[in-house]
């Protein structure tokens, strides 16, 4: 009971989706359904490549955000500017530069980055990329259930920020991350296909001559030897898995997982209002929350997450049933609207202290009605899943193919940020005291940075996707006894806000 | 704690403060039971010189036996001892195995190895920030051993070579260094400072680290290396210094209760003070420039450089 108390407390903290599906899954998809016409190109390429096989420093395999992120803190530190890396990835956007037209309506894949992000983006030089592009600045967050018992909202002034988070598509993260590796001089090569296998030599070390006019190849003592599907091969001396949920290389070295599947998909699309949008919307409903994120030009994205069953239905439905089922859901559908300032306009506390949070004073708003449907609906479904370690000789996992969350409150992609500027950060220290990248006790380092914080935001969001999932009266009562703490209790809304922002690394007591 | 009351315990109590004495014969009690415990376990015929060495320290250690609590810890310690040491023979500790017994000198390295970039980076006037700062220097690694010093100062960019007066030594760092293309080129030779000088061998940079102790003359020593050097180069050296907080960790902690090193890899005699490596340093016309204390926090496990270098704290 305790533990559901103290769960409780956190209870409202974004109310944001994030859709963050890195490009890996889908791409690798289509392109396997479209490969099968070419079998006859494979043998030609494959006697291509087996004469030269190059050595990197870094092989990072999957191509998505997150490890373009860290191929771009690589390039723009200077101790790590000149390792050599391979980027292992089928995506054939990756190859080539398809600029992204204004005039396009937005994509349904999107993210909400964290100012924390952001101030990563901006030490690297990519967050002007993406600027040059369509982003929302979001202010205000309004989060609520369908008891209609309580709700909370936030206001970037509570905690004395400008903004609470923006919302970017992920085709732009990702072309600004690679537009800012064009612009130095970082010496990387794409290889456009999947990875099948990977060894790792041990220490006993081999010489072999090519026989044809090739250089000798010198011994390949502790290096790691990946195989890819096109027949390449490339050696690495540390090879980091990027590649998502379903990680090959997570597979491939062993690492084991701990996780369930939440018995939830989301649907997501791009809907469009007669309004503009700047605020967040969040209302969780029986079967789980539905979002309205702003992104810019009176677009917005949701995110609906309901049981597999439903959200067929609502894939096939037609469109004018669906924008009704959204507005519904917003709006009146499974409960009645939260009554605004329960105990009078102001923060309770008010006559006991002077700062009192703006948005303690604000009434309960209806999100903004949708119009129309912009963009086709996708379902993805969800789980919970984080690898037991994230290191081991030679091997390295960061982002989801680390640790995989709910979409409730955007945090999905920001851990694999977070992750993936830690570990350039310590490959660079390591550089700088001579160590071989791929020691353990390096990425161990690593690991031990990063692992407390994943888990615990990890922990959170489980919490508050068990809490929300249950229809229970005492249960309920509970909750909008939480959406009123936040709402009037200020420090507590800093807390939550900050630790959000991932500006701080425990939700409480920081 | 009994001191046995002969006239020579009294003289030997002035002479030396009681701390010292207290610690002697802990040590000797401690060695004392571990003979008698090996001895026991193997069943072994004792030499008749053992024998009269045995009653010795029999006397000692029946005057210990009186003293309560410690005599289990004492004999636990023994036992322990024993069983362990058998386990190191078992398995050939391997100096590159960075879980295994040699794991303090692992977690000691990036320590030292930053310092000695920052400090070399400052004398040369080379970049810091630079990933191979060390590009176009010579640099000698006195006291090798398995090379794990010389490694990341051979991928830092330097040229290095690495010498060791046991050959074993000398044949695991070279397999090792040939894993890596980088570390390679490392020249590996089984010799000593002062062979190297008659060699007329010279070096932008000589670093001799936990070598000075083990010297049998400590300024003859210091003389080599400063002949290794070219004029305005730079040497860097570490030593355990002579305290009672290096006597109670260094050799009472890290050889007898944690068995990090060999029993009998140092004597507390042998260690120099700050001061006196300064004079010795100086006598060999090597000018002292920085000198940094280098102390190991238990509780994070970790290394770390301090001001700390006074002799008399403990």
């Amino acid at each position: 009971m305790k533990r559901v108390i103290t769960r409780k407390l956190f209870v409202n903290v974004y109310g944001l989706r994030v859709q963050k599906k890195t490009f890996c899954n889908d791409a690798a998809a289509k392109l396997s359904s479209s490969k099968s016409g070419q079998c006859s190109k494979e043998p030609e390429e494959k006697q291509g490549s087996t004469t030269d096989v190059h050595q990197y420093d870094v092989a990072i395999v999957g191509g998505g955000m997150v490890g373009m992120a860290l191929a771009c803190s690589l390039a723009n530190s200077p101790l790590t500017k000149q390792l050599s890396v391979a980027i292992i990835d089928s995506n054939p956007a990756l190859g080539s530069r398809d600029w992204i037209k204004k005039e396009e309506p937005p994509d349904a894949r999107v993210s909400t980055v964290t100012p924390a992000t952001i101030s990563l983006f901006k030490d690297v030089g990519a967050w002007q990329y993406v600027q040059q592009h369509r982003h929302a600045y979001f202010d205000k967050m309004q989060v609520w259930d369908y008891t209609g018992l309580g709700y909370t909202r936030y206001n970037a002034r509570d905690a004395n920020k400008e903004v609470l988070g923006c919302v970017v598509e992920n085709k732009v993260l990702h072309n600004s991350l690679l537009s800012c590796m064009e612009d130095t001089d970082f010496q990387k090569t794409i290889y456009p296909s999947r990875l099948t296998s990977m060894t790792l030599h041990s220490s006993s070390s081999s010489t072999r001559v090519d026989s044809t006019s090739g250089p000798e190849f010198s011994t390949r003592g502790s290096v790691a030897k990946l195989e890819l599907s096109n027949g390449n091969s490339l050696y690495a001396k540390l090879v980091v898995g990027a590649d998502g949920a379903k990680s090959r290389v997570r597979e491939l070295a062993g690492f084991s997982t701990t996780g369930w599947s939440y018995s939830q998909n989301a649907v997501i699309c791009t809907v469009e209002h007669m309004i503009e949008n700047h605020c967040a919307w969040q209302r969780f409903l029986p079967a789980g929350p539905i979002a309205l994120l702003p992104m810019g030009d009176r677009f917005s994205n949701i995110v609906w997450t309901m049981s597999p069953k439903d959200s067929s239905d609502f894939k096939s439905m037609n469109e004018d049933d669906f924008v009704k089922a959204v507005n519904h859901a917003l709006d009146y559908g499974y409960g009645p609207h939260p009554q605004s300032s329960l105990l009078g306009t102001g923060d309770i506390f008010s006559w006991l202290r002077a700062d009192v949070t703006l948005s303690a004073n604000e009434r309960f708003e209806v999100p903004p009605k949708v119009v129309k449907l912009v963009s086709e609906r996708m379902v993805f479904p969800l789980s919970l899943r984080h690898a037991n370690d994230y290191a081991s000789k030679r091997v390295v996992l960061i982002g989801d193919a680390a640790h995989t969350v709910h979409p409730l409150a955007g945090q999905g992609v920001n851990l694999g940020f977070g992750d993936a500027y830690a570990l350039s950060r310590v490959i660079a220290e390591g550089i700088a005291v001579g160590t071989d990248i791929g020691e353990v006790s390096l990425l161990k380092k690593f690991e031990a940075e990063r692992k407390p914080a994943n888990i615990m935001m990890m922990a959170v969001l489980d919490g508050f996707q068990k809490a929300y999932s249950v229809d229970f009266g005492p249960l309920n009562i509970l909750r909008a006894a939480a959406f009123h703490g936040a709402q009037y209790f200020s420090p507590l809304k800093r807390s939550i806000i900050s630790y959000a922002s991932g500006d701080q690394r425990l939700p409480l007591f920081s | 704690m009994h001191v046995p009351n002969t006239s020579i315990g009294r003289h030997l109590s002035q002479l030396v403060p009681p701390t010292l004495v207290i610690v002697k014969i802990l040590k000797w009690t401690h060695h004392a039971l571990d003979q008698y415990a090996k001895m026991y376990l193997e069943g072994k015929q004792i030499d008749e010189a053992e024998r009269v060495r045995g009653s010795y320290k029999k006397a000692i250690l029946a005057s210990c036996i009186y003293c309560s609590l410690s005599t289990k810890i004492r004999l636990y310690i023994a036992v322990e001892n024993i069983l362990s040491s058998t386990k190191f023979k078992k398995n050939k500790c391997h100096v590159w195995d960075a879980e295994g017994p040699f794991k303090p000198l692992h977690v000691m390295n990036p320590t030292r190895l930053a310092f000695i970039r920052s400090t070399l980076c400052r004398h040369f006037r080379k970049d810091p920030h630079c990933a191979r700062p060390f590009e176009g220097l010579k640099i000698v690694d006195v006291g090798c051993g398995g090379g794990i010093l010389s490694e990341p100062l051979a991928r830092m960019g330097a040229t290095v070579t690495g010498i060791d007066a046991v050959e074993k030594n000398i044949k695991i760092a070279r397999v090792h260094a040939e894993l890596d293309p980088l570390t390679s080129t490392i020249e590996y030779c089984c010799t000593t400072a002062e062979k190297l000088v008659e060699e007329e061998r010279q070096f932008d940079a000589v670093i001799a680290l936990e070598v000075i102790e083990h010297v049998a003359d400590p300024s003859e020593f210091c003389k080599s290396l400063a002949a290794l050097t070219i004029s305005n180069g730079a040497t860097v050296i570490s030593t355990i210094n002579r305290s009672m907080r290096a006597y109670a960790t260094a050799i009472i902690a890290a050889e007898y209760l944690l068995h990090w090193l060999p029993k009998g890899t140092h004597q507390w005699s042998s260690f120099l003070t700050p001061e006196e490596l300064v004079l010795i340093l100086q006598r060999a016309s090597i000018n002292v420039q920085e000198m940094a204390g280098f102390v190991y926090n238990p509780l994070t496990g970790r290394w770390a450089l301090s001001d700390d270098i006074s002799p008399y704290d403990g």
